[in-house]
């Protein structure tokens, strides 16, 4: 049973960094330039489907995932200066159908080029192990792997937000968008810069997980929703927020699909409660958000409305 | 907010050919027209629905494929329990809406703009997941209808043409509930939230109370489209709640003309005969119609909702 | 009893106290004005006393009810009124369904779905009278948004009116008016007495001293002076905080 648990918090921790990955840059694109952008999930998945071909092409998924950073980085960048940037000033409802609009566009350009059926990379030989954590307990490397990848990440990104004249910048625009001007700032490259480095981001986090889930069309929607959740939870434009709400949502959403059933038990025979707890703990991130936001309506670290 | 004459005329027009159209396909020998109409009807009630809080409220809900699931899942639920009349599957359909609209509508109100978006699609995905877990009917899978709801215990729906009257008759019912709720008392306030809610407040306005209001009358509406939708396609699945729906059906509300109720049944019209048409040229329709909603929303100087209403 | 009774009102952003265990009284039926210097926190107190924003401590007593704590929109159902610094109507609304908008929020349920709102005439005719007042009648049934600036301002009070408050606070009422629409504001504000109760901020202090019963003067959140407007033009203390600081901050912004 604690093996089990320990077992789940890893697969927890994981599945909520990953969250971040993509939460990061949805939430700076959020809180600094107002901006809806429902197509970031589409880039998640370009990002695992690039890693994809990389791999087979080089025939290394290490330079796979190395060529999949600078190829999501100008998807980025085209999609900044051909859409997004026309966008900016316009209504939400604007951004909302524009972005909608692009999903459909990616997603069925990435059915026509790679296909409906799932694809999948091998992890790398000397990653493909299991190391021993407690007694009988094994837990693989790769996983560990995209821990320490994504811990990293926000490590980095941590340090340019409070160590770096950029990352002042960022913080001041997240706070009060008017005060970027007011920093004499050029606002048009500062965007398109975050723009890019976000679907950066999210690319990576495609890129990390295509070895260990399986890369198919779908992929990107529902870690798109989850990551609004994250960002709503967190409070939008904070990145401070987003890893916090992403590790809460990944650990709430992976405890609960195997604990739910569990701890129902306690209170109703076995069969209902697993079933239960199936229909319950997919919904559980979804009621988390309900009553954080009933009591903090702007989120975690949100700024009070 | 008099009426427009040409509004009124254009209303009468199309509500004609909407009641015509039977006779039309019989004319034409094209049985398929019916189905395709009863489509295009159900989703203009969900339009309607739509615009009535995203066009007069500005709250724009961009989850209320939910209420299309709740609506049609009302059928399968209630099909399977031995209970066929439409009366109470619509009953249900609105009540399971009141419901789930009271409390999302409740917590999602709290917040404004890029906020509220995104919790309606949060809220929206859940009631997905819900019916995806239930594996009683069918989880991912869905359920077949063994039968069309029944009126007055006679299973008259299953002609095409009954249901098609049908749910005609429901969206001309609905359609007038909906004008006349955007020209009484209540519809003024919901209009006045949503051009300044601190105005509205200084005058001793809640904006909350109608706000919500609103946001549950819609998603009865919208429920009541699940059922004709359910009833349609004899066949229900989490589908119907999917988030790129919720999408179809804000592109439909804008397509048409943001607060212009007939404008959001042309909408649906447009955008579904728009989808008939691409999947007829080409098994990658999804990629042309993003395409020209992203050149549209682009190219149209205040987007689309200003494109068309300066047509209107 | 006084009309209004404010004590110890406090309100801090950060560490900057903007409101600073401020008192202020004020008598049924008279014409109060507040003056004082670009942000001394004239607005705030506004938005303070009007329920817009919250309070940080201190008591605010209307007609012998407590108002701490009560929203915006009760407070305006129990009798306290406001205008906004910057316009606050609604311009996709007629002038006409802007008043009649104010008038329906005190008559009747707004709970009602079927009968058309744009005729009932009870509505309609109050609105036209309260238009009438301020005199822009003649503007009922164009597009509030394409009034010009001083007729905004005109509507804006038009719809103050209408809630019928026994207390109206107006927030710099004759900011940006031409001397044409200033003279009819100040008209109409001269016709209140007696019959509304009004906290005027302003600083056309030609205007404020032809209009007002007494002045109050807001330095840094305190009250420093209140009387009649004679004896506070002569104070030397208000000279040297308010006056001499005026003349220095003339070419702030407006708080």
């Amino acid at each position: 049973m604690t093996n089990l648990f320990l077992l789940q918090l890893l697969n927890g921790m994981q599945f909520g960094i990953l969250l971040f990955l993509i939460a990061a840059g949805l939430t700076l694109v959020f809180g600094i330039m107002d901006f809806v952008n429902l197509a970031h999930g589409v880039i998640y998945m370009v990002g695992a489907y690039l890693a994809v071909t990389f791999s087979q092409v080089t025939g290394s998924y290490g330079l796979g995932l190395l060529l999949t950073l600078p190829a999501t980085l100008m998807v980025g960048l085209v999609l900044e200066i051909l859409v997004f940037r026309k966008l900016y000033d316009r209504p939400h409802l604007d951004q909302v159908l524009a972005t909608f609009g692009l999903v459909m566009i990616i997603s069925e350009a990435v059915e026509m080029i790679w296909g409906s059926a799932p694809l999948s990379v091998e992890i790398p030989q000397f990653l493909s192990g299991s190391v021993p954590l407690i007694g009988p307990l094994r837990y693989p490397v790769f996983r560990l792997v995209v821990i320490g990848a994504g811990l990293l990440t926000a490590l980095g990104l941590w340090l340019v937000i409070t160590r770096t004249r950029i990352g002042m910048r960022l913080r001041a625009g997240a706070a009060n968008r008017n005060m970027i001007a007011a920093l004499g700032v050029d606002i048009r490259s500062l965007f398109t810069i975050i723009f890019a480095f976000g679907a950066m981001l999210a690319g990576f986090a495609g890129a990390m997980v295509a070895p260990i889930l399986t890369v198919d069309p779908g992929m990107g929607e529902s870690v798109l929703i989850l990551a609004f959740v994250v960002i709503v939870i967190g409070g939008i434009g904070s990145v401070k927020g987003a890893f916090a709400a992403a590790i809460l949502v990944g650990l709430v959403d992976t405890l609960g699909r195997s604990f739910g059933p569990i701890l129902l038990r306690a209170i109703m025979d076995p069969s209902a409660a697993s079933q239960a707890g199936r229909v319950l703990a997919p919904m559980l991130v979804y009621i988390l958000m309900a009553i954080i936001l009933a009591l903090r309506p702007a989120g975690l670290f949100g700024a009070k409305s | 907010m008099r009426i427009i004459p040409t509004r009124a005329w254009a209303a009468t027009a199309l509500f004609t050919a909407f009641a015509i159209l039977p006779f039309l396909a019989d004319a034409l020998d094209d049985s398929y027209l019916v189905v395709i109409a009863t489509r295009i009807i159900a989703y203009a009630i969900a339009a309607l629905a739509l615009d009535l809080i995203l066009g007069y409220g500005g709250l724009v809900s961009f989850g209320h494929a939910a209420y299309l699931g709740i609506g049609a899942y009302s059928v399968a639920i209630l099909s399977r329990a031995g209970i066929t009349d439409l009366g109470l599957h619509l009953a249900a359909a609105i009540a399971g809406a009141a419901i789930f609209a009271t409390i999302t509508g409740a917590i999602s109100l709290r917040t404004k703009g890029i906020y509220f978006i995104m919790i309606t699609l949060a809220f929206a995905q859940m009631g997905y997941f819900f019916f995806v877990s239930l594996s009683a009917y069918g989880g991912d899978d869905g359920v077949t209808l063994a039968q069309r709801s029944t009126l007055f215990g006679q299973p008259v729906l299953e002609s095409d043409r009954a249901l098609y009257y049908t749910a005609f008759a429901l969206l001309l019912g609905l359609y007038l509930l909906a004008v006349a709720i955007t020209r009484s008392r209540f519809g003024r306030v919901l209009t006045g939230t949503r051009e300044n809610p601190v105005r509205m407040r200084a005058i001793g306005f809640s904006p909350f109370r109608y706000q919500l209001t609103a946001f549950v009358i819609s998603g009865c509406m919208a429920a009541v489209a699940g059922v004709m939708l359910a009833n349609q396609t004899n066949y229900v699945s989490p589908a119907f709640m999917d988030w790129h729906r919720s999408g179809e059906l804000v592109v439909m509300v804008v397509f048409g003309g943001v607060g212009n109720l007939l404008g959001a049944v042309a909408g649906a019209t447009v955008a579904l005969l728009l989808e008939e048409w691409l999947s007829i040229l080409t098994e990658h329709w999804p990629l042309l119609f993003g395409v020209i909603l992203v050149m549209v929303v682009l190219y149209s100087r205040d987007g689309l909702s200003g494109l068309f209403r300066r047509r209107t | 009893m006084s009309l209004l009774e404010v004590r110890n009102l406090r309100k801090a952003y950060g560490a900057l106290k903007v409101t600073d265990d401020l008192d202020l009284t004020v008598e049924e039926g008279e014409i109060h004005a507040i003056i004082g210097p670009n942000g001394a926190g004239k607005s705030t107190l506004i938005a303070q006393l009007s329920g817009e924003s919250l309070s940080d401590g201190g008591s605010v007593r209307f007609a012998d009810a407590e108002m701490m704590g009560m929203a915006m929109h009760r407070r305006v159902r129990a009798g306290i009124s406001r205008s906004f610094q910057i316009t606050s109507i609604l311009p996709g609304f007629t002038a006409l369904e802007n008043v009649a908008t104010a008038v329906q929020a005190r008559t009747g349920s707004s709970f009602r779905f079927f009968s058309p709102v744009d005729q009932e005439n009870r509505l309609n005719d109050q609105a036209l009278e309260a238009l009438d007042r301020v005199g822009i009648a003649d503007r009922a049934f164009f597009r509030a948004g394409s009034l010009s600036h001083g007729e905004k301002r005109q509507l804006e009070l038009a719809i103050a009116l209408a809630t019928r408050p026994r207390l109206l606070l107006l927030d710099e009422p004759l900011a940006g008016t031409s001397g044409q629409e200033a003279e009819r504001l100040v008209e109409v504000m001269h016709s209140l007495r007696g019959q509304v109760t009004l906290v005027l901020i302003e600083h056309d202090m030609a205007a404020v001293f032809s209009l007002a019963d007494r002045v109050s003067v807001l330095v840094y959140g305190q009250i420093i002076a209140t009387g009649p407007p004679d004896i506070i033009r002569a104070d030397p203390k208000v000279r040297q905080a308010y006056l001499g600081e005026e003349s220095a901050g003339a070419g702030d912004v407006a708080d």
